[in-house]
């Protein structure tokens, strides 16, 4: 099956800049896999050491997030579009003293 | 180097004041020239969707949001250039966590908010590795200034 992964703009220093990428695969899995096949520097950022998917990653066919449903092994059919979607996370260290917040740029 | 208006500093640090003791965060929609520089044209507050007992030093913004956030900056002719958080009692500065939960490219603002007081506004990109955290340039861009330059 030919697709078209949606490339989130964080992402597509790796893919030449490109928003989308066509690729071939009969489900979600093979799509991302042969997404990292084309693009390998994209590969760290989409799977961990263990080779899966690393857990912000998100992969949407139509308004549907892929892990709700079959997750990697929803099956594509010819000419579905994957929108390819980061978690953003983050946050402060637990434990510091109130009074070293500052020393960045105040505003005007 | 990223170009944040005063207005949408001061949104970002009222943000903050407002979600204290807990995290604030949201989304950066704005656009990139030839040189990369970026302009932040407009915020998108986005639900702290961490567990309550969690939010004073962590926050996540579900993909969800971050799709319909890519929809509508592309229906403006924008982009996702990165996003905003808050550091209650923390510096303005990007901890180990945000690192591990970093992407590269993206800008990453951060506002100190001490005892309820909004403080430093910094901004960082993490490396293309992810190996480490770096401090994206933000001059201070008067709503005047930036009115002349469009």
């Amino acid at each position: 099956m030919s697709v078209t992964i949606l490339i989130p703009s964080a992402l597509r220093s790796f893919t030449d800049r490109q928003t989308s990428v066509r690729v071939e695969g009969k489900n979600v899995g093979e799509a991302v896999a042969a997404l990292a096949g084309l693009y390998p520097d994209i590969r760290r950022h989409l799977y961990d050491d263990a080779g899966e998917l690393r857990p912000f990653v998100n992969l949407y066919l139509g308004e549907t997030n892929v892990k709700n449903t079959g997750g990697t092994a929803t099956p594509l059919k010819d000419g579905d579009e994957l929108a390819l979607v980061p978690a953003i996370a983050g946050g402060s260290e637990p434990a510091l003293a109130p009074s070293v917040a500052g020393g960045g740029e105040r505003p005007a | 180097m990223i170009r944040l208006p005063r207005h949408l500093r001061l949104n970002i640090r009222a943000e903050g004041e407002a979600a204290y003791p807990d995290e604030c965060c949201g989304i950066l929609l704005g656009t990139v020239d030839a040189q990369d520089g970026r302009t932040v044209e407009e915020l998108r507050p986005v639900v702290n969707t961490r567990e309550s007992g969690e939010r004073y030093h962590r926050f996540r913004m579900e993909a969800d949001e971050i799709l319909l956030a890519e929809r509508f900056a592309q229906s403006r002719g924008l982009e996702i250039l990165g996003f905003y958080h808050s550091h209650p009692d923390r510096p303005a500065a990007p901890s180990d966590y945000d690192l591990e939960h970093a992407l590269p490219w993206y800008s990453y603002v951060i506002v100190a908010v001490a005892r309820g007081k909004a403080r430093a506004v910094s901004c960082w990109r993490a490396a293309d590795d992810r190996s480490r955290f770096i401090r994206e340039r933000m001059p201070a861009v008067s709503d005047d200034l930036k009115r002349k330059m469009l």
